[in-house]
């Protein structure tokens, strides 16, 4: 359970991005979060696992506070919580395999990280991942060799090899052809109830967000305007969300997001 | 009657009269520098006879030493690949030291402060200081290539490091990994096409580089040509200088052939 409380994050002397922000996650739910560009929707997946710095505000997993931590505190929590990117942020250079295991990296001794002697058990369940999405075929292939869908699949499983307690994806779908993507998205939604794990997923596809997801947060300008079923997520959401005239300081606030997303 | 159109390429220095006074500048100092300079013009004539002698005393060259040949070559070979290794292995800690975007501050002054220093003396006058330390040898003249290494090698990795793609750089902090975890799989795959280039070109540029710093004292064929030199056996001069020559063209051509195939 992820209970996000007054999270607010401000980069440098601007308008804050993420403005008091409230969410709470339950159970296996697969929670879609839209928003237009610049909304704040990767900073707050930023937040949680502290790729980005929280300005304030408390986030708690598993009634464990996230926000505080340091170190190698922060490490273990971090296992807890996979990741997958946008842009896949594969191990280019590294084998399949390897970019599965490293999902591991948090649970490994730095030797058995650099000889690459991991556990039987790792290997086991990598195999048994990467079978069940399709790419266990190219364990010995080089990560950048592999399509998109291919690559993101790898990205998925290297986030579920950490076995965690909530799987964040950061525009997971946005560098991949409409088919792939869809596949990606039923991937998501399959593994979430198979692993009863809850799945946030920034979305910029309304359509996939309300056929794949069961719960859509809408924000704008770091507020929450939008908490509800597909069913609720009408024509006057999206407009709130989405349309109408764009504030002045949006283009702004734009580049800040995108700058502090990835330093 | 259709108007004449005309353009010209802007000069590159707008104002003219820092353009034309610069140019003005230029060849003042020239003549200066050309009429103030002690060129004795009887000293250069009487010379030059006398250089065509050493060079007509180099015909034919003489292998007849050649036991003192292949020690001196054997020696400069034995400097330039220690050198080499010792060099690369620790540009690498100092690469990392010195990169920006993964060292915090006072580390980051530390390790260009390493480079910078490593970097601001040619090797001949760091030969000079080490010949003076540690006596003549070869041993002055491994310190001496070492430093150079790392100064050169250290300098571009660092480079490199800080052009990294950070995404594969997050990934691996957002499984739990560590520093060391994030270093060996997420930046020295990065880095390892370069690094294999830059080891393989200082290999090459550390041999020519023997022969030089030997000429001060610090071993290798650099010494013996310095001795055959002093004992005016311009024969002996003239092999030494020719199988040079040919062994650079070698190296050169196996550190070409190597990179091609690396990149």
């Amino acid at each position: 359970m992820l209970e996000i409380t007054h999270l607010t994050k401000r980069y440098g002397r601007n308008e804050a991005v993420l403005q008091g922000l409230d969410l709470h996650v339950e159970g296996n739910s697969v929670v879609a979060i839209v928003g237009a560009s610049g909304a704040g929707k990767s900073t707050l997946l930023r937040c949680i696992n502290r790729l980005v710095e929280p300005s304030s505000g408390s986030i708690k997993l598993n009634g464990h506070e996230l926000v505080k931590l340091k170190g190698g505190d922060l490490r273990r929590a971090r296992r807890k919580i996979g990741m997958v990117f946008q842009g896949f942020n594969l191990l280019d250079r590294l084998t399949v395999m390897e970019n599965v295991l490293a999902g591991r990296l948090g649970y490994l001794s730095l030797y058995q990280a650099v000889m690459r002697r991991y556990p039987q058990a790792d290997i086991e369940r990598a195999f048994t991942l990467m079978e069940r999405v399709g790419i266990a075929q190219y364990a010995n292939k080089r990560a950048d060799e592999l399509s998109g869908g291919e690559r993101q699949r790898v990205g998925v499983v290297r986030a579920l090899m950490q076995e965690p307690d909530v799987l964040l994806a950061d525009e997971p779908t946005a560098s991949l052809d409409p088919r792939t993507s869809e596949q990606i998205m039923v991937l998501l939604q399959s593994l979430a109830s198979e692993l009863s794990l809850p799945v946030l997923i920034n979305i910029h596809n309304v359509t996939q967000a309300k056929a794949y997801t069961e719960r859509i947060v809408g924000l704008r300008h770091g507020k929450m305007i939008f908490d509800g079923v597909p069913d609720d997520f009408n024509q006057d959401a999206l407009d709130a969300i989405y349309g109408g005239i764009e504030s002045p300081d949006d283009s702004s606030s734009d580049d800040e997001a995108e700058q502090g997303a990835s330093p | 009657m259709t108007p004449q159109r005309y353009w010209k390429k802007p000069p590159f220095i707008h104002n003219p009269w820092l353009r034309y006074g610069l140019w003005a500048g230029v060849t003042l100092y020239l003549l200066m520098a050309l009429w103030t300079l002690p060129f004795d013009w009887a000293r250069i004539a009487e010379g030059l006879p006398r250089a065509a002698r050493i060079f007509s005393g180099g015909f034919p060259p003489s292998f007849e030493r050649l036991d003192l040949l292949t020690q001196g070559f054997k020696e400069s070979f034995q400097i330039a690949i220690l050198a080499t290794l010792l060099g690369v292995a620790l540009s690498i800690p100092c690469a990392v030291m010195a990169a920006r975007n993964i060292s915090p501050l006072p580390v980051y002054l530390f390790g260009r402060a390493v480079i910078i220093v490593s970097r601001s003396f040619h090797p001949v006058i760091v030969a000079i200081l080490f010949v003076a330390a540690v006596g003549f040898g070869p041993l002055a003249g491994i310190i001496t290539l070492m430093l150079y290494s790392i100064g050169f090698v250290g300098k571009l990795l660092a480079e490199e490091i800080e052009e990294i793609d950070w995404g594969q750089v997050e990934a691996v902090r957002a499984a739990g990994g560590g520093f060391m975890a994030m270093l060996c799989y997420a930046v020295f795959p990065q880095i390892l096409p370069r690094q294999v280039g830059l080891s393989m070109y200082q290999l090459d540029s550390n041999l020519r580089a023997s022969a030089v710093v030997g000429i001060v004292g610090a071993g290798g064929i650099g010494s013996t040509l310095m001795n055959a030199f002093g004992r005016y056996d311009y024969a002996f001069a003239c092999a030494i200088l020719l199988i040079i020559i040919a062994v650079i063209l070698v190296s050169e051509g196996i550190s070409g052939w190597v990179r091609k195939k690396i990149w």
